[in-house]
């Protein structure tokens, strides 16, 4: 696989090759590989990337991917406006 | 994992590491953090990344101008492999009173005398400022250029890394669980991988840090209470300071890579160890910043999560040797504020544990709260 142009997480641009820099860098968890190089942090909430790092991390560590802790699941569900949320009452 | 150490740290967040770097820096050698998750996994990847000097103590704006001078030269001080994302554009804050005005004034008056480049601004210099604010019940502001912010987790990476080459060993899912003490003195700390026989521990467990007060016997004056942040998509720059203020209750950036992130503190939370996010939290943050800064309305909100506060009676930290307990060092009790000055207080609680002379004074000790001696500091969230 071309590891510079297969893309991880399209919210944040980052390829296969960035991500594994960070995995040989000894960063272990999806907790951590989150926080340095923001994966699974874009409006899309880690759709995509999440069911890849798994995989990855798995071959890493010879585990079963369900042995891959998935990153806490943060409130909300989507994406939604604030004005959504907060109301448009004072809108004119 | 070693069995002995000159110096056991206790809190793998920025402050502990940053004290392990400066310890190491200066020479002390067999320093361990202790993790009990993964670096920076409390408070400092939780918090809101903003790094402020407008404060209205003498104390406080030395030990946040000497934290941001650390901050400017960090990427070359500690090797670092990632940029720590500072950015400059300063913190407006909002004064919605004359009172608050007034007081803003004061300070500004303590901010010169450190060579803090803060001024104040009328309701019309804030707008040309932030020109999305909206100037409803504003009376003024203050405003300083060199405010801004950084990467929590970059700069808790970067104090890591760097701490690391001096030969710091930090052992991550580490947890401390006791500390034995014989006749008033530590001897060790216990953890659930083994015992490390040390006579010198330094407490930097930020929400936890009163738990590990109980294992010397410390009743400490602090208490933990949840603190809840939102972070929304990332759009095209449209704010450059920090926008905030006490009265209004919010602050509210937008960082480098674009995300806007912003909280209040809840006058009603509760003590506690809770850091589930709530729906409250989120109805009232979005009134609030689009009431202030109405543009945002149309940004979706991403994110929302929550960390500890660990607030003391004074809501200023504790940087201190326990008198009670020699070879029991804290910095803890941050109040809110510890990302901010984590790099200074690195530096001077290495120094107190390695004997040296101070870079500056501190008076930041345990015994002020039952002396009644406490700091007023009128600048606080």
């Amino acid at each position: 696989m071309d590891s510079d142009n297969t893309i991880i997480c399209r919210c944040e641009d980052l390829t296969l090759a960035e991500v594994q820099e960070v995995i040989d860098e000894g960063y272990t968890t999806i907790e951590e590989i989150k926080r340095i190089c923001r994966l699974g942090m874009g409006p899309c909430r880690g759709s995509t990337c999440l069911q890849l790092i798994d995989r990855i991390l798995a071959n890493q560590q010879n585990c079963g991917r369900e042995e891959i802790k998935m990153p806490t699941n943060r409130p909300p569900l989507e994406g939604i406006k604030m004005m959504e949320i907060a109301g448009d009452a004072d809108e004119k | 994992m070693k069995n002995s150490a000159k110096v056991v740290v206790i809190g793998g967040g920025v402050v502990g590491l940053a004290v392990a770097y400066n310890l190491a820096r200066l020479g002390v050698k067999d320093v361990v953090v202790l993790e009990r998750a993964y670096l920076g996994s409390g408070a400092t990847s939780r918090c809101g990344a903003g790094i402020r000097q407008q404060w209205g103590t003498e104390m406080n704006c030395k030990l946040a101008k000497k934290s941001m001078d650390i901050f400017e030269e960090m990427n070359e001080m500690l090797e670092v492999k990632r940029d720590i994302e500072l950015k400059q554009k300063g913190y407006l804050l909002l004064a919605f009173s004359d009172k608050e005005m007034e007081q803003f004034r004061k300070n500004l008056e303590v901010q010169s005398k450190f060579d803090i480049p803060s001024r104040e601004v009328t309701p019309e210099e804030a707008k040309e400022i932030v020109p999305h604010l909206n100037l409803e019940g504003i009376v003024g502001g203050a405003f300083c250029p060199t405010d801004g912010h950084a990467n929590p987790f970059l700069v808790t990476e970067a104090y890591a890394k760097a701490a690391k080459r001096l030969g710091v060993e930090i052992y991550t899912y580490t947890e401390a669980l006791d500390i034995e003490k014989k006749n008033d003195k530590i001897t060790a700390v216990l953890t659930d991988k083994g015992k490390i026989k040390t006579d010198k521990v330094v407490n930097t467990a930020g929400g936890y840090s009163q738990q590990i007060g109980e294992m010397v016997d410390l009743e400490l004056p602090v208490k933990s209470e949840r603190h809840e942040i939102l972070v929304t998509e990332k759009v095209a720059p449209l704010q450059g300071p920090m926008v905030m203020s006490f009265s209004y209750n919010i602050y509210c950036q937008q960082t480098p890579e674009g995300p806007f992130l912003m909280g209040y503190g809840d006058p009603n939370e509760p003590e506690s160890y809770n850091i589930n996010a709530s729906w409250h939290f989120l109805e009232e943050m979005t009134k609030k910043a689009t009431r202030l800064l109405p543009p945002l309305k149309h940004i979706r909100v991403v994110r929302q999560w929550a960390g500890l506060y660990n607030i003391t009676p004074d809501r200023q930290p504790i940087i201190a040797e326990a008198e009670e307990v020699p070879g029991f060092y804290m910095a803890i009790g941050f109040s809110g504020h510890g990302f901010m000055i984590a790099p200074m207080t690195g530096v001077i609680l290495a120094e107190m544990i390695a004997d040296e002379e101070l870079s500056m004074d501190l008076k930041l000790d345990l015994g002020r709260f039952e002396r009644g001696d406490l700091i007023l500091e009128p600048s606080v969230v």
